[in-house]
């Protein structure tokens, strides 16, 4: 096991850089003059001149990209434009709040996803099936920013159970519980949404193997060859398919957090592209170039754990 | 030898072979159908909206300012006064031609890249899937959000990013089937009547996978919809006053104590669209995937 997870970090590493670059090529390869972005129009030749130089983007683009690597991989993404506080400082002060949301979501989605996937492939074509497949589609359908909407329409607006404003202090449990419970539900329930598809896909396939059958025909018990010989194997895609959801759920995390008006990467994201801050937002693609990777590993990790046979490749 | 005329099946069962997959699947399958139906309806009142659109999507009118629906304004108006109905018909040429055109660009895009990586095979085909999967790891709104900032929000830049980040997916899903086709006998025939390879990629393998990029194609234009609209309500979309569903649901959101309406109408279109695409793509995907068809 352990040589599988060195592995697994060492070829992050490669990954890590590919991600890295994508970010470059599109901060500063694309065309566009950064310094005519932050300044607008009417700037003079000098003020331009003086700001692409303090943005480092006046020097030729191989020591730029060197630059770049460099400074994103030991955590120094420059000072905000507006604030003049480090990016890094601006991002660590957020990230608590966008990772109580996300790690909330996949757990609410997991605990609704699996159980219904499982549910819904033993009973195929019952209404039990037809329900969940139509709930799941539906829910996938949602966009995040439309199903917050409603959901803060209903619960803060209407019924005044939970806060409009779901900011919440870290420090007060109670608060912080009630802050998070409408934003976590809405990415929960897209992410069950999700979960639900590839249980029940997965299921159905494993449920069709040989071994099942010759699980049943000796007399294993339902219950035994549910769980413990389909559910198991079923088990394998799902994980790897909610490594890649967690990608969707980042990005869900962003309209969620502009709805319910609520700390975060996606609120100091949305922030720095209307006072065009451009040393934040590039920062914030280093952070998603990280959380990417990161994401990635934790999946292969995970994937490696639940089925032996990937460990001994 | 009669060169040419040395007939080799375009396809296992005809050049029709994608066309019959997908007609096998519809009559499978009745939420494709009600998918279908729906998608085409929006498409048409879209289509048609100049001319049945009760008002300009634009024109002002600052005494009716966020009025809940009635005989005058079907869906009410908006905090300018404009119709909202007028506005959504609008608003739903423009996702749909948004989305349209950038799902076309990454179809052929990727699905070039696929066949050609799946077709040349080896160190090839290796390192462009493997830019193919670094791609894929970027989620898609979080790409388009990128793309557009750095490039700015217009029409042209808001398409090129959608496409971006559904090349991949197109690649990958292009690439599995060709490598199976390849080697068939037929193939292998066509060589050597000594068929140059683009001939061989596009005539003999292109319709194999045609059906299978299609139902992928479905199912990528509901999340192109989707992105298009969270960018325009993040603020990322085509510029106020053009009438787009993501705009729309932000000022209903800026007004929400006072006018429910202004988000709720522009939501369910949005919801109404993709989840008829969704359906389409995913029922005809059930009937098409041969795992998805046993134990019946």
């Amino acid at each position: 096991m352990l040589g599988y997870i060195l592995k697994r970090l060492l070829l992050a590493i490669p990954t890590l850089f590919a991600v890295l670059s994508i970010v470059f090529v599109l901060a500063r390869v694309l065309p566009g003059d950064p310094a005519q972005t932050i300044l607008g129009d009417q700037a003079s030749q000098e003020a331009l001149a003086a700001m692409r130089h303090r943005l480092g983007v006046d020097k030729p683009i191989g020591a730029q990209y060197v630059d770049f690597l460099w400074n994103a991989v030991r955590g120094d993404w420059g000072n905000s434009l507006v604030t003049g506080n480090p990016v890094v400082d601006e991002v660590r002060k957020v990230l608590p709040y966008t990772i109580d949301l996300t790690v909330t979501a996949i757990v609410l989605g997991a605990l609704i996803g699996i159980p219904l996937g499982v549910w819904s492939a033993l009973r195929r074509n019952t209404w039990v099936d037809y329900v969940a497949r139509i709930g799941s589609l539906l829910g996938l359908s949602f966009p995040a920013f439309v199903s917050a909407i409603l959901l803060l329409l209903v619960f803060a607006i209407q019924l005044r159970w939970f806060p409009v404003i779901s900011a919440g202090r870290l420090d007060d449990p109670v608060e912080r519980l009630r802050s998070l419970a409408l934003p976590a539900v809405n990415l929960g329930i897209i992410m069950a949404a999700y979960v639900t598809r590839v249980t029940r896909s997965s299921m159905l396939e494993v449920l069709g193997e040989d071994y099942i059958r010759t699980a049943r025909a000796k007399g294993v018990p339902t219950r035994a060859v549910t769980w413990r010989h389909a559910f198991r194997n079923g088990l394998i895609p799902v994980v790897t398919v909610v490594g890649l959801y967690l990608g969707i759920l980042i990005g869900n995390s962003v309209l969620t957090e502009i709805v319910f008006n609520r700390p975060g990467l996606g609120k100091l994201i949305v922030s720095a592209l209307n006072q065009r801050d451009y040393t934040v937002l590039q920062g914030m693609m280093v952070v998603y170039a990280f959380a990417i990777v990161l994401v990635n590993l934790l999946t292969d990790l995970t994937y490696g754990f639940i089925d032996p046979r990937v460990k001994r490749q | 030898m009669s060169g040419d005329t040395a007939t080799v099946p375009i396809a296992p069962r005809g050049s029709s072979y994608a066309l019959q997959q997908l007609t096998r699947a519809f009559s499978a399958n009745a939420t494709s159908w009600i998918g279908l139906v729906i998608f085409l309806l929006v498409v048409a009142l879209a289509l048609l909206a100049p001319l049945i659109s009760p008002y300009d999507p634009l024109d002002q009118d600052i005494l009716a300012r966020l009025q809940g629906p009635s005989a005058a304004h079907w869906f009410g108006t908006d905090s300018y006064g404009r119709d909202i109905l007028s506005r959504l018909l609008w608003g739903a040429r423009l996702s749909l031609v948004i989305s349209t055109v950038s799902i076309l660009a990454a179809v052929v895009i990727g699905g070039a890249i696929g066949i050609l990586a799946g077709y040349v095979g080896g160190r090839f085909d290796m390192v462009v899937m493997q830019a193919m999967d670094v791609l894929l790891s970027f989620p898609s709104l979080i790409m388009g959000l990128m793309v557009v900032a750095m490039l700015g929000a217009s029409m042209g830049n808001l398409m090129i990013a959608i496409a971006l980040t559904a090349i991949a997916p197109f690649a990958r899903i292009a690439r599995a089937p060709t490598i199976l086709v390849k080697e068939r006998d037929y193939i292998e025939a066509c060589r050597a009547l000594g068929y140059s390879d683009l001939r061989i990629m596009t005539i003999h393998i292109l319709p194999n996978i045609v059906a299978e990029i299609l139902v992928m194609a479905s199912l990528w234009l509901a999340t192109a919809i989707r992105i298009e609209a969270s960018l325009s309500f993040i603020g990322l979309g085509v510029r106020p006053p053009t009438a787009t569903w993501g705009g729309m649901i932000r000022e209903g959101f800026e007004n929400i104590l006072d006018s429910v309406s202004l988000s709720i109408f522009p939501s369910l279109a949005i919801l109404l669209v993709v989840f008829s695409l969704n359906m389409l793509g995913d029922g005809l995907r059930d009937a098409i995937d041969p795992k998805m068809r046993g134990g019946e």
